[in-house]
This record gives structure tokens, sequence and C-alpha cells, in this order.
């Protein structure tokens, strides 16, 4: 460094040195146009086949800049979490900091290396720019800030849920998963960016991403509260729900979805069985309607109807076959996915706010349609699935060849059923891992290993069942065959089931995409088994119409015909749930809203005509 | 601020005239605007009027996530960005606990140090401007612009980087960076003899600066004068070295002291630092090779952040002086206060009032120079 003396006087001369530069090139020279660094906070690109218009980008801006725009065209399909949304900007107001780039769930948003935004093409004299992936001059630069491993902020990894070891549960019914803690709790629930795809893809439409904050926030009484709004069944959807919202959940797209489902058992876990029921009740009308309602059968969707009725004044009344209320979550989910006391508090919550529940009474023997009719205002027909389907194969009708749905009732009705040493079970769906897991554990118990093939149509990839249910069902020493026909149970000579033979599926719709199975010959197997257990799906027992009502109602494709807000053709009688809309409990629960709304309004309306 | 809010006009006598410099007069940094009382050409009273680059950024940043508030922290103080986030970022650690990785402490004092000398850059520009040279201010701009292009290349931004968060730094430096910020430096200071010709050796600029805008060491310390402008009293006084943050306490370099505290002894301590801020680039990018491992400690959600309640007060060495925030949490996920203890307030507002009086007209845009003001840091 060249010293200066602070008292040095200086000399005029000391500048004129400088006018060696007179002839060197001026840094001012215009340069040719050129794209920015490899870096560079440029103009927005949104890849539009990648995003999913989830709105994070325009939750995370610091300047109101994005707007979300409906582009009409795009694919749309709440079930896969996917809006035709996409995000507009506003020049006006975006400052390039690029959160809506590292925030962004699918890296479809990127900056340019665009600098200057000049037009004279009068359609983009604005400020405000839908952009796509050809930039928005539709002069084509190069990405510039991107979505990166080091400036990533979506938090991709899932807080891990702790459960009981494959040893430590096969020999017992105990519940496998243990369920967050409070601080796993707040920190999987800190995950969620809040887009509502969950809420979209909800047969219910809950009020996930309001309740996945209240936990972050450690309100638990505010989460229980938004449950209850769309969800009587709360402990039972905490823990067997499908889960479709995690499905469309945008975080998942690149990482793991929000463990949603979990968060919800969280929530309800938390608080105590009393003050759940003092938050169902919260908003509950006061005055009776003098309305009565009968509903048959005491399953999610009956009984969420009869929740929601209760909660607008009218009495109900719910008719049950079985002894114990829940329906297929009770007699066919095993308990060590949903534990009967979880179950019990549901229902005792539904049961707090008045609805009576008769037990032990069959509709169509003890009490017939036609005087439900005649004594109540409305008639709700909520009966699920409870017939198993058969394959019809060659001996199926033999000696030792069961149905899945009625081997898990009398295993949760506490009855006795046969323990086989060996067990072959058609079918991939969750009622399949369930009878076999459930054989499983009884196996263990009784024989003291696990010996159970299943076999299946599809594929493994395409399999119905949760892939959780699947590895957890291999983890207990389940074989899973995949892509497996049925052909036909084989005999001993007295008639019993001593195996299961089996051909190599090569496909299983035709052309036109009707089911039309094409077996392998060449790839014969025989499942040796004392027990054939098949789950391929159940049938509604609809006996209890008796003859006359059966002949009356509208039928479609052998299920009861209901139009959008569940009316059957008579004007006094409803239809919902599995026997309607097929097996899944938040689907139910979804049909048990739409029924009570429905059953509502004509109460009230009929109320003022008359 | 703005006087004739608080104070009735006086009538001048008839011997004194009004003046106003600004808020859009080349003598004058920013938008800002000082208001002279004179009687020929010495000034009788100085008035400040800020407030013209009011932005509301403290209250705006408690309605705003702790994150989002990252983009308004370089916009409080345009010339010299750098430490303005890197000092936000300091309080939400201190309050969160965030233990900020090695690797981003030296690319934090990589970006200080880059910025100090584009900020002293403008600034020489500016100050010899203002004494009838213009050639400094173009050759500070067109170096200044060098550094730019490296803050480009880091971080995607030339002036509103916008590249640290909370945590540590948002990206690592692209292949090459080292060198170019190598090559960079070592043009900067074949720079320097160039200009001490043309400044810090001119007879002109020495005769106009010496002796203007005298501050005590007394007075400094009374009117709560920092930085440069402090240590140009002969007050060796440096946060980087007296209170040490990020990796200071590691690095080897010199307190520059004048002792005359006038417009030339704060010139040329602003100038001394230009070769302290080389030599700890230097170091800094012969050490950062050796640091491997993350840039940033894990954080939680941008969107579900909730910062632990606490307050918390973080200062840092700018190249204007002494910068602090002092953040306040009550356990959201917005900041409940922030504010900011910005150096040029003191230097822009009752230092310069001071300095003012007595002094000749011409000599009033030059002392604002010389002590470094910025005007969006004062209105905020």
């Amino acid at each position: 460094m060249s010293r200066i003396d602070p008292n040095d006087k200086g000399s005029i001369l000391a500048p004129l040195k400088n006018l060696q530069f007179f002839g060197r090139k001026a840094v001012t020279e215009s340069l040719d146009p050129r794209p920015a660094s490899a870096n560079y906070r440029g103009f927005h690109l949104n890849d539009w086949e990648a995003c999913i218009g989830c709105s994070t980008c325009q939750k995370v801006c610091d300047n109101a800049a994005i707007t979300m725009a409906e582009v009409p065209g795009l694919p749309e399909d709440p079930e896969k979490g996917v809006r035709n949304l996409r995000p507009a900007i506003d020049y006006g107001r975006c400052c390039w900091c690029a959160l809506c780039v590292d925030l962004c769930p699918t890296g479809s948003i990127s900056l340019s290396r665009e600098y200057v935004h000049t037009c004279t093409d009068p359609e983009l004299d604005s400020y405000f720019v839908l952009p796509d992936s050809s930039g928005i001059h539709g002069v084509a630069y190069d990405k510039g800030w991107a979505k990166h491993a080091e400036s990533d902020m979506v938090a991709l990894e899932r807080t891990d849920m702790p459960e009981l070891a494959p040893e430590a549960r096969i020999g017992n019914f105990d519940e496998i998963v243990d369920g967050y803690d409070r601080n796993q709790g707040i920190i999987e629930a800190s995950r969620c960016v809040q887009c509502g795809m969950c809420h979209d893809a909800c047969p219910t439409h809950m009020n996930a991403p309001e309740y996945i904050r209240a936990i972050w926030q450690d309100d638990i009484e505010e989460a229980v509260r938004q449950i209850y709004r769309t969800n009587p069944f709360a402990h039972t959807c905490g823990r067997v729900c499908t889960h479709r919202c995690e499905t469309a959940c945008s975080v998942g797209h690149r990482g793991e979805p929000i463990a949603i489902r979990w968060l919800k058992r969280f929530a309800m876990d938390q608080l105590s069985h009393e003050r759940v029921k003092q938050i169902a009740a919260e908003g509950r009308q006061s005055s009776p309607s003098g309305q009565r309602i009968a509903i048959i059968g005491a399953g999610p969707a009956g009984l969420t109807a009869a929740y929601d009725l209760a909660m607008q004044g009218h009495a109900v009344k719910v008719f049950e076959a079985m002894g114990a209320a829940g329906g297929m979550t009770r007699y066919g989910i095993p308990y060590y996915r949903l534990p009967a006391d979880k179950l019990d508090n549901d229902v005792d919550v539904i049961t707090s706010l008045g609805v009576e529940i008769q037990y032990d009474t069959r509709v169509g023997t003890d009490v017939t349609m036609e005087q439900l009719r005649d004594d109540y205002d409305a008639v709700l027909i909520a009966v699920g699935l409870w017939m198993g389907r058969s394959t019809r194969v060659r001996g199926a009708d033999a000696e030792g060849v069961h149905r899945a749905v009625e081997l898990l009732r009398k295993v949760a009705d506490g009855e006795s059923i046969p323990v086989p040493k060996r067990a072959v079970i058609i079918g991939g769906g969750n009622v399949a891992m369930d009878i076999a897991r459930t054989l499983a554990r009884l196996q263990k118990r009784k024989h003291g290993q696990v010996a159970i093939t299943l076999t299946a149509l599809e594929d493994i990839d395409h399999f119905l069942a949760d892939p959780d249910e699947i590895r957890e069902a291999r983890e207990e020493g389940v074989e899973i065959l995949d892509a497996r026909g049925p052909q036909e149970v084989m005999l001993d000579g007295q008639g019993r089931a001593t195996g299961l033979r089996t051909l190599k599926v090569l496909s299983i719709f035709d052309g036109q995409g009707r089911f039309a199975p094409k077996f392998d010959d060449a790839d014969e197997l025989v499942h040796d088994g004392d027990m054939v257990v098949e789950a391929i799906g159940q049938a509604a027992d609809v006996n209890l119409l008796g003859e006359a009502l059966t002949e009356e109602l509208e039928w479609q494709r052998g299920r009861l015909r209901v139009d959008e807000q569940l009316r059957t053709s008579a004007d006094w009688l409803w239809a919902a749930g599995d026997m309607v809309r097929g097996p899944d409990v938040v689907s139910a629960v979804a049909d048990g809203h739409r029924a009570a709304a429905s059953i509502h309004d004509h109460l009230m309306i009929s109320e003022q005509a008359a | 601020m703005r006087p004739e809010n608080y104070e009735t006009q006086r009538q001048p006598p008839s011997h004194e005239y009004e003046l106003n410099i600004g808020p859009n007069h080349p003598g004058i940094e920013g938008n800002y605007a000082f208001k002279l009382r004179l009687h020929g050409d010495e000034v009788i009273e100085g008035r400040a009027d800020a407030g013209y680059l009011h932005r509301g950024f403290e209250k705006l940043m408690e309605g705003r996530l702790w994150i989002q508030n990252l983009a308004i922290t370089p916009r409080i103080c345009v010339p010299d960005p750098v430490p303005m986030e890197i000092s936000y970022c300091l309080a939400v650690e201190d309050l969160c606990g965030l233990e900020v990785p090695e690797r981003a402490k030296w690319l934090r004092v990589l970006q200080a140090e880059l910025s100090r000398l584009a900020a002293h850059l403008f600034t020489f520009g500016g100050h010899a401007a203002t004494t009838g040279m213009y050639t400094p201010m173009f050759w500070g701009m067109a170096d200044r612009d060098l550094i730019l292009d490296l803050f480009e290349e880091l971080c995607g931004g030339r002036v509103y980087h916008i590249y640290n968060i909370p945590g540590g730094v948002r990206r690592d430096m692209p292949p090459g960076f080292i060198e170019r910020v190598s090559n960079t430096i070592d043009y900067l200071e074949s720079r320097l003899p160039d200009y001490d010709n043309l400044m810090f050796r001119n007879r002109v600029f020495v005769k106009r600066a010496r002796g203007v805008g005298v501050i005590s060491q007394q007075h400094a310390l009374d009117w709560a004068v920092t930085g440069p402008n402090l240590r140009a009293t002969g007050l060796a006084f440096d946060v980087r070295r007296d209170d040490p943050y990020l990796v200071y306490d590691q690095l080897d370099f010199d307190i520059v002291t004048e002792d005359a505290g006038d417009a030339w002894a704060r010139a040329l301590v602003r100038r001394k630092e230009l070769f302290e801020s080389i030599k700890i680039i230097r170091q800094v990018l012969a050490k950062l090779p050796e640091i491997e491992g993350p840039i940033r400690c894990p954080i939680p959600n941008p969107l579900a952040w909730n910062v632990p309640a606490g307050s918390t007060y973080v200062r840092m060495e700018s190249s204007k002086g002494e910068l602090a925030w002092y953040v306040v949490s009550n356990g959201g996920e917005k900041p409940y206060r922030t504010h900011v203890r910005g150096p040029s307030q003191m230097h822009a507002v009752q230092v310069l009032e001071k300095l003012s009086v007595g002094c000749r007209i011409e000599d009033v845009a030059q002392i604002m120079f010389s002590l470094d003001a910025c005007p969006p840091e004062v209105d905020r």
C-alpha cells in the first residue's frame, strides 16, 4: 500500500499522472445482450407440466406479488393433487428474492438469466405476467436460480412413526403403531405448507390444513374442533383411513407427504375423552325439531348421519343388527389396526348427543321397513357390505373354504374360528391383508409358526392394499404371490380343502377395460393349505328391504340407485355408505354428511310446506 | 422529523436567508433534505429534514414471517446491504439458538468485506464529486461494478443479495469463484495508487477537505459517532475487533485511525480500510477451501417457523459504522418488534446539524459525504 501522510499537503501535479488513462477503453462501453450469471435471479419460468397449482409460492411471497390464476384446459384432479391454477407474477411487487423457488414443493418454478424487461409488444405492456417455461418475453433464456438441494426449504422427510417390531406384534392383537409424542407431532405438523390439496382430495373434505396448523401451534383443542367439523369418526379415521389426502399432498411430490392421518390420531389421543365430547357438541341446536329419523346400521355412514342430524336437533334412532356399533370398522378391521376402545370413544361421542342405538335388532325380521316408514319422518339405510363374494372356482363351496369378512367378524365378536396349519388367501386388498395377518397371529399363538400364502390377480404395484399393509404383512411372515389367478380349490378324499391351484396372470382386463383375465397355462402352482380364504370383495345384504320394497325401488348394477343427494326412488328413504359407494371409511363418513344434509333439507322444506 | 411539524415558521432576519439542499439536489446523498439558514456564505443553522425515504420497514417487518423479512433487510442500506442481512440473521439465529456452520461464517465475512469495499468506493466518488472532482466518482462506480459482478455470480442479485438466511447462506460458491474474487481484488489493489494520485495526493482535494467538519474525540463519543468517522478522531474502536462476531477473531487486520477528525481524516480512514478489507478477503479466500461441510444448518419450514420468545441485540461493523438490530420475539411466526440501530441516523441528523454551523455553504455537501450517511438507512 502506498503510504499517505495525513499531513501531506498533496501536489498539484499528482492527478496529472492519471493522464495515462486517456487512451484506455471506456468501461461504460455498451455490451451485446448476454445472459446473466448461472445463479441469476431474473424473471420467472414455470414448468406447467410439473406445477400442480398448490399456491405455496403465493404463500411465501414477501410482497403478495403472486396471484394464482385459473388456466382453463389444464388438468385438474383433486385426488392426485393437481389444480389448474398457475402463478401469475406482478413485477410491480416482485423483489426477486426467489423464496418462491426455494419453497416450491414440486420444483417447477425457477428464475431465468434474463436481465431486462422491455417490450414493445402491446400484449405484454404490463408488469403482470403469467410465466410458463418459455420465458416472459418468449425468448429462451436458461434457468438461473432454480431448485437446488442446498437452497431447498421444503421439509421432505417425514417424522418416523414408532411402531412395534414384527417379533413383538405377531403373537398378539396389540396396536402396532405407537403414535407420535407431543414433540414429534409438532415437528411433523410444521412440515405442512398449507396448500389444502388434502382438503380437496378428502372425500369428506376435512379441514386438514387447519387442524395441522393448530397442532403446530400446540392448540390441540382447536385441532379437535376442526376435525369434528367434518368427521365424527376421528379416532377411527386417525388410524385406518385410506388417507387420500396424503396421496394428494404437495410435499409428497418430491418427498414424503405429511403424515396427515397420524396427525389426526395424534390430536385425538392428546385430548381427554370428556373434553372431546364437549367440543363435538359445540354448536348443537338446543331446541328439538320434533322430527324423528330412523337409521339402519350403526356403521360410519349411519352414525355420521346420526351425529349431524342430532346436532340439528332431530331425534335419531339407529337400528343395529350386531351387539355393538361401528359396522365394518368394528367387525372387519382387526384390533391391531383399530383398538376397540378407540372405536368405542367415537361411538360414545355420538351417543352422548342423544342418538339412541338399538342393538341386536335386525331390520326385516325384528322390525320391518314398512313399520319404520310409518313411524319415522325419514329413514336412512346404511347397512354396508357384509356378504363376502366368492371366486366361484371349482371347489369354492367345499369345507375349509371361507369368506374373509365372515372370519373377521367372528374374531372381532370373540367367537372361535378354526386355525389352520397352512392357509391360502385369495385377494390383494386391505381385507385380504387383514385376514392374512389375523390368521398369522392366531397361527403363531396356536401352532407357534406362521404359514400363510396370499395370492392376488394384480401385480404387486397394482395391489389395492396400502403399501404399509403389504410391508407389514411381509414382516409378519405372510408370503405374498402377485399376479396369480385362482383356478380350483384342491380337495382331499373327504371333500375338504387341501390347497389352491393358480396360474400366472398375463392380463386382467381386455381392450375395452372389461374384467377378462388371461392366464399362462404353462405357469401353474399349487399352494398347500388346509384353509382357503376368499377376500375378493363384498356385497350388500338387501334382504331386509322385503320383496315389495325391493320391487318398488330402482336399482343400478345390483346396487340401490341413489341420486347425488343419496335419495332413493322412495321419497322417505335414503341410502348411504359402502352399500352405495364401495368400501372405505372416510367415503362412508362423507356419505353420512351428505345424507344428513339431504334429510335435514327435506324435513325443513316439508315442515314449511305443512 | 419535518421541522414544520413541531415548530412555527420563523421569519429570518433581513440579513439572513434560507436555502434548501435537497430533497432533490446533486449535493445531497439520496432523498434527503438539509435546510440551511445563511448569512452570506456562512451557515448559521442547519436542520436535517429526513423522511423522504421512509418505507416503514421496522413496522412492516412485524407483519411478515421471519423469513420474508430477509427481502427487506438489504433495502435498509442500499450501498452496503450485506451487514444488514447478516446482522438480522445473527439476531434470529441468536433467538433460535441455531448453530451456523463454519463454512457459512467464512462466506459471510467474505460478503461483508466485499460489500465494504463496494460501499467505500461508492463514497469516495460522492465525496470527490462534492469538491468538484467527478473522475473519482466514475472510477469508483466502475470498480464497484466489478464487485457487483461477483455478487451476481454468488447469489444471483447484484445489489439486493438476499443471500444470507437464518442458519447460514442459501447456496455455496459457484466453481472457480475464489479465483475470480482473487483476480478482482488484485485488480482493485493495483488501482489504489491511481486513486491516491487522483484524490489523496491531490493538492486541491487535500486543501478542500482538511479542517472541514472537525469532530473532536469527546464530541464523537457524546454524539454516538461510530465507524470510520469515530476512528478518524483517533479512537481505535471497531466492533470486528472489540466485540468479534463470525470469524473476525481469527483474522489478521489493523484498525485504521487518524487523529484530525476532519473530512480529510475520514476519507483517509476509508481509503486505508480498503486495503485492510483486501487483506481480510485474501485470508478468507485462503481459508475457504480448507473448510468443508454444510453452508446452512437445518431450519424449520419457513411457513411454520416460530422463533422462541425473547429479545436480542446484535451488532456489526458496517462500512458506515456500528450497525445493530434489536429484535423482540413473542414466540410467534413474525417478529413482535424489530429496531435497526443504524449508524447513519446519528451522522446524518445530529452530527451534520452541529458540524454545519459556522461552515461555508460549499462545504455542507462535503461534510455530509465525508460522514458517509445513508439516507435510506436513516429513514428505514
